[in-house]
């Protein structure tokens, strides 16, 4: 791994990129049956489920109820084998927990919960191969899920991370998207941002890695911010996908514009 | 699993149904529903398999790892099994909700491969005494939908059959610490199990005196007791188990009817499953995974 740089002499990555390109995105929705809303999306190698069961009555935990919205309950989980090294457990690390709350945030502020009160809506996450910006495949493919499941949304609810590769020969360091595992591993700042591309406004941003300076931070954030908008249009389009061959689907069956 | 609520009418008519052998979907007694098989799914493992058996969804992806041998049996290596209940599946499942289901089916699959027949551990072994493979066998369960183990045992065999061993040589020895090095791409990199005789569990559901196979999550509500029998292709029984809370009269024949009929079926499933691998891996499709 030694002499392994981010961003080689012709301005490529370590897995052929360019600086601004995303890897490719593929996404079904409506994968299983029993979840209410349910959809599959890779980014790249890394590959997520997402589950929605919702909105539904809260029978177990009473206190777990707001009077005026629904209760949004995220888990994020790993399958043991996603990961190169075996993982030990799936969920119920601290890291975990400390994603499950982020999720909560995201989409507590995304859903229209007020319209479901003194409900719950559920989001289960599964990533079953993990190659570099998990959380973001996670909140894409929820969002998917989500939109699958019906329960009205603010807006998309589109992920991207974006981090900075050092400065080469003189040149100023350049901002780089969609950051995968071996660039996660290498070093840099990472950054992660959750938007809402058409309402133009942030709802998640985390950054982990080695500090950033104040002056690159714009570069970066822009980075992130065009990425996300560009998976929105990749979402939508799968969405309009989606419908269109549910609406054939039913047709053909002969349900019909009168059922 | 899901609770499935029924009224007595509908359990009055799948009973009636299950008399005169025809079920809700229209299968006799003793069929299976329509599988499907997948293989090489998980790029990260040396072997997985993804199983999809009407509802129920089930993906096995099997890790090796280089461990010591127990000292027991010192020239043999280690089937570890690990199951998970993705919360996907069920709200149920959700933090350690499932973590019961999960011990039970992973202690059951372990007693169905504990027998040297159905899974020779000595050809796992590197270094008698010292080295030896562990295979984790890992099992995502991703939808329940009925015959939960049934699809696991499948999974497990399939996973199997697409792993792929590295080859392993000793370089040196240092002061009683090994060094291990793993084969060139030149020499042949890696090298299948042979898993032809691993077992199939299949699971027996008891309706009055009738026997269903593969019963769907209503017909499951409806059933006294159960059994789940691992079956290997030899016609051997490697292991068995009566699940929940029914019970099987001693005396009448339906027990040894049961187990006569799980060793038939367990044969032809075998026999099918081998088959599908098989063509699987001679075909070599293109992997399709969760985007078909």
């Amino acid at each position: 791994m030694a002499g392994l740089q981010l961003l080689s002499e012709y301005g490529l990555r370590v897995d052929g990129r360019r600086p601004n390109e995303l890897r490719q995105i593929r996404c079904k929705m409506g994968v299983f049956s029993q979840p209410d809303g349910s959809a599959y999306l890779e980014q790249g190698n890394t590959k997520v489920l997402a589950a929605v069961y919702g909105p539904h009555e809260v029978r177990l935990n009473r206190s777990k109820t707001h009077h005026d919205r629904a209760y949004i309950n995220c888990q994020f989980s790993m399958a043991v084998f996603s990961t190169s090294e075996r993982k030990r457990r799936p969920r119920g690390d601290r890291k975990s927990q400390e994603m499950d709350m982020n999720l909560n945030q995201i989409f507590e502020s995304a859903i229209r919960t007020e319209l479901y009160p003194r409900s719950r809506i559920d989001i289960y996450l599964e990533v079953l191969q993990a190659d570099g910006s998990n959380f973001s495949a996670c909140v894409n493919a929820a969002t998917l899920a989500l939109i699958d499941a019906g329960i009205p949304l603010k807006d998309y609810v589109c992920s991207c991370t974006s981090t900075l590769a050092p400065s080469q020969g003189g040149a100023p360091p350049t901002p780089m998207v969609d950051v995968n595992h071996v660039e996660e591993t290498l070093g840099g700042p990472g950054l992660n941002m959750s938007t809402l591309p058409r309402l133009d406004s942030v709802v998640h941003l985390e950054l982990s890695g080695t500090r950033l300076h104040l002056s690159h931070i714009d570069p970066v954030a822009e980075k992130a911010s065009t990425g996300a908008a560009d998976i929105m249009a990749v979402l939508d389009k799968a969405v309009r996908g989606h419908v269109a061959q549910c609406l054939h689907a039913r047709e053909l069956s002969g349900q019909g514009a009168d059922a | 699993m899901a609770d499935i609520l029924l009224s007595e009418a509908e359990k009055t008519f799948i009973l009636h149904g299950v008399r005169d052998n025809v079920r809700n979907d229209g299968r006799s007694c003793s069929e299976f529903r329509p599988i499907e098989l997948e293989l090489g799914l998980v790029e990260n493992a040396n072997g997985s398999a993804r199983v999809r058996l009407a509802n129920t969804d089930v993906l096995v992806a099997v890790k090796c790892e280089i461990d010591n041998p127990s000292s027991n049996f010192p020239d043999e290596g280690k089937l570890d099994f690990f199951v998970d209940c993705s919360a996907n599946a069920t709200p149920q499942f959700e933090g350690k909700g499932g973590e019961q289901l999960a011990v039970e089916l992973a202690a059951l699959m372990s007693r169905a491969y504990q027998t040297r027949e159905s899974f020779n551990l000595s050809t796992l072994s590197i270094i008698k005494g010292m080295k030896c493979w562990k295979l984790c066998i890992d099992v995502l369960i991703l939808e329940c939908g009925g015959s939960l183990i049934d699809a696991i045992s499948m999974g497990t065999k399939a996973a199997l059959a697409d792993t792929k061993i590295p080859k392993v040589s000793v370089i040196g020895s240092d002061e009683g610490s090994l060094e291990l090095e793993l084969a060139d791409e030149a020499d042949g990199r890696e090298e299948p199990l042979d898993w032809h005789h691993a077992p199939c569990l299949v699971t027996l559901n008891k309706l009055e005196d009738s026997l269903l196979v593969d019963a769907s999550a209503e017909e499951e509500a409806c059933c006294a007791a159960a059994l789940i029998v691992g079956v290997s292709p030899n016609k051997k029984i490697t292991t068995t188990s009566i699940p929940g809370h029914g019970s099987f009269l001693a005396d009448s024949k339906v027990f040894t009817r049961a187990l006569n009929l799980a060793v038939d079926v367990g044969v032809k499933l075998n026999t099918a499953l081998e088959a599908a691998i098989k063509k699987h891996q001679t075909l070599k499709p293109p992997p399709r995974g969760f985007l078909d």
